[in-house]
């Protein structure tokens, strides 16, 4: 295609704009309002999964060792579970200082059992990947001296759970806005297309080829799209800047972290224009595929 | 140039257009197409551009099988046509200028040929004059010319009208056929559908007649043949 002509679409797609001001208005504000709610849900979703990554990792199995193994035997396990497939780390803590953790946490109440200590020693163990944490348990379970495992069970698997419900609820709700936003972003097309239909026949009998007639309809959706995604941008940005300027002092040293600031925040941006431009030229492809049977 | 050999024509709704049409047309020749309304001439007319296509049969323009040809090769086959309508079909919000200049436009011509060839068949036409005007300042006859302008500019082989003075009074009328004759004594092959009836008997050339889907008469030099 000629620079000339490109320059020709162009200039006729701005022109049309103006020309359906009313639609362009509606079709834009349709793109506008989908766009800063996938952008908004965007947001909380890959920061639920930071928190979910988060806390998953921070998941260990507590392994309490029975009361008549020596410290042979104590020895013994601990190797055997540190080459366990899926092992990461083992960390062995002796009851004395289990008694002593107990003590910072609920008070001084406790320290009459110093004269005789109630619990265990324990193996802390981490898996390599949080999947595996189960399993790695089951394991451990199963050899000798080994009084009881415990890992959380249930409680990882509900708040997984609870994410993935979330993310598919969301990402049924933004399919149908997109759906919606496509929908106006075609009917805009359609008019246009329908206010030129004079002008697309006679282009089609003097012998203009199907892209030269397509390609300003699909530059006018693109426009629709690019407009629409300026202000949740724009919104979407300042939000997430307000939100981890306000969170991020109160969390630090924390183990649960948001996303920073930068490079999310462009990375979402670009998500954000893209989709709108997507949405634009789907939506005007879809209008114009049935026009160009003249 | 155009070969039609036992072209059928049935649209979807069940009516039967053509019923194995066979003729022959030579590059240059002046044709008129006549025949009662619903006898299947706009179906032949709209053939000759590949805007109908044939249900079965063959169809050669230039050699070319337009039944078979693939719709992406149809612009280049329009290229080689110029098209006139009966209600013109000028775009009103550009002048008499860029309305013809439009048909080079959108097949990419350079600037330069654009303007010289536009002025050109403006000349031709006797609209050098009036370029700046929109059509809704000119008359009927005048925006015929303009459509007549548009549809030689990209110099086809062949220009097909139809109806071409069906909304001109008579007098018009005959400024339009000596237009096509004019055009036609380049050389240019010119097929006119038509119902008038004193333009047929007066300025005698070949005379195509259609009912039912078929060619019931062809006569070189024929008269209309049709009361009224």
């Amino acid at each position: 295609m000629k620079a000339r002509t490109l320059t020709r679409h162009f200039r006729e797609s701005l022109k049309s704009l103006g020309r359906n001001s009313w639609m362009t208005f509606a079709s834009v504000s349709a793109v506008t309002v989908t766009l800063l709610l996938v952008g908004v849900f965007v947001l909380i979703m890959m920061n639920l999964n930071k928190v979910a990554d988060d806390l998953e990792n921070d998941v260990e199995i507590k392994t309490f060792v029975s009361l008549e193994a020596d410290d042979a035997r104590i020895e013994a396990i601990q190797a055997t579970i540190q080459s366990m497939p899926g092992v990461e780390s083992v960390e062995f803590s002796t009851k004395e200082e289990e008694l002593t953790d107990l003590v910072l946490d609920f008070g001084d109440e406790l320290s009459l059992f110093q004269q005789s200590n109630p619990l265990f020693d324990v193996f802390y163990v981490k898996a390599t990947e949080p999947q595996q944490t189960e399993q790695v348990a089951i394991e451990i379970a199963k050899l000798d001296n080994i009084e009881d495992v415990k890992y959380g069970e249930g409680k990882i698997e509900k708040l997984f759970n609870f994410l993935n419900l979330g993310r598919n609820v969301g990402l049924v709700l933004i399919l149908a806005l997109l759906f919606t936003a496509m929908f106006l972003i075609s009917n805009t097309i359609r008019i246009t297309i329908v206010a030129r239909r004079h002008e697309i026949e006679i282009m089609k009998l003097v012998g203009a080829t199907n892209w030269f007639v397509r390609v300003p309809f699909i530059l006018e959706g693109m426009w629709l799209g690019l407009l629409g995604s300026i202000l949740p941008i724009a919104l979407v940005s300042m939000l997430y800047y307000q939100v981890t300027d306000f969170a991020q002092p109160k969390l630090s040293g924390e183990m649960i972290q948001l996303l920073d600031l930068t490079p999310f925040i462009y990375q979402v941006s670009a998500l954000i224009l893209v989709m709108g431009v997507f949405i634009g030229i789907w939506g005007s492809f879809m209008s114009i595929r049935k026009f160009l049977r003249v | 140039m155009i070969q039609m050999k036992n072209v059928y024509k049935k649209y979807p709704n069940g009516i039967v257009a053509l019923n194995g049409l066979t003729v022959e047309i030579e590059q240059g020749e002046f044709v008129y197409v006549v025949g009662p309304s619903g006898a299947g001439k706009s179906t032949f007319i709209k053939m000759m551009y590949r805007e109908e296509r044939p249900t079965s049969g063959q169809m050669l323009i230039n050699n070319v099988d337009i039944a078979t040809l693939k719709s992406k090769k149809v612009p280049m086959l329009r290229r080689q046509i110029g098209v006139v309508f009966q209600d013109f079909k000028l775009l009103p919000r550009l002048n008499v200028y860029e309305n013809v200049a439009f048909a080079l436009e959108v097949i990419e011509e350079t600037p330069e040929m654009i303007r010289k060839r536009v002025m050109e068949v403006l000349d031709l036409v006797g609209l050098k004059h009036k370029a700046r005007m929109f059509p809704t300042e000119l008359s009927g006859g005048e925006q015929q010319r303009v459509s007549i302008a548009r549809s030689i500019v990209n110099k086809p082989k062949v220009v097909i009208a139809d109806e071409p003075t069906g909304n001109l009074d008579p007098e018009t009328s005959w400024d339009i056929m000596d237009l096509f004759e004019r055009i036609n004594a380049t050389g240019t092959t010119i097929l006119m559908a038509t119902h008038n009836r004193e333009v047929v008997n007066k300025r005698r050339h070949r005379v195509i007649a259609i009912e039912g889907g078929l060619i019931v008469r062809d006569v070189a030099g024929g008269d209309y043949g049709y009361e009224g």
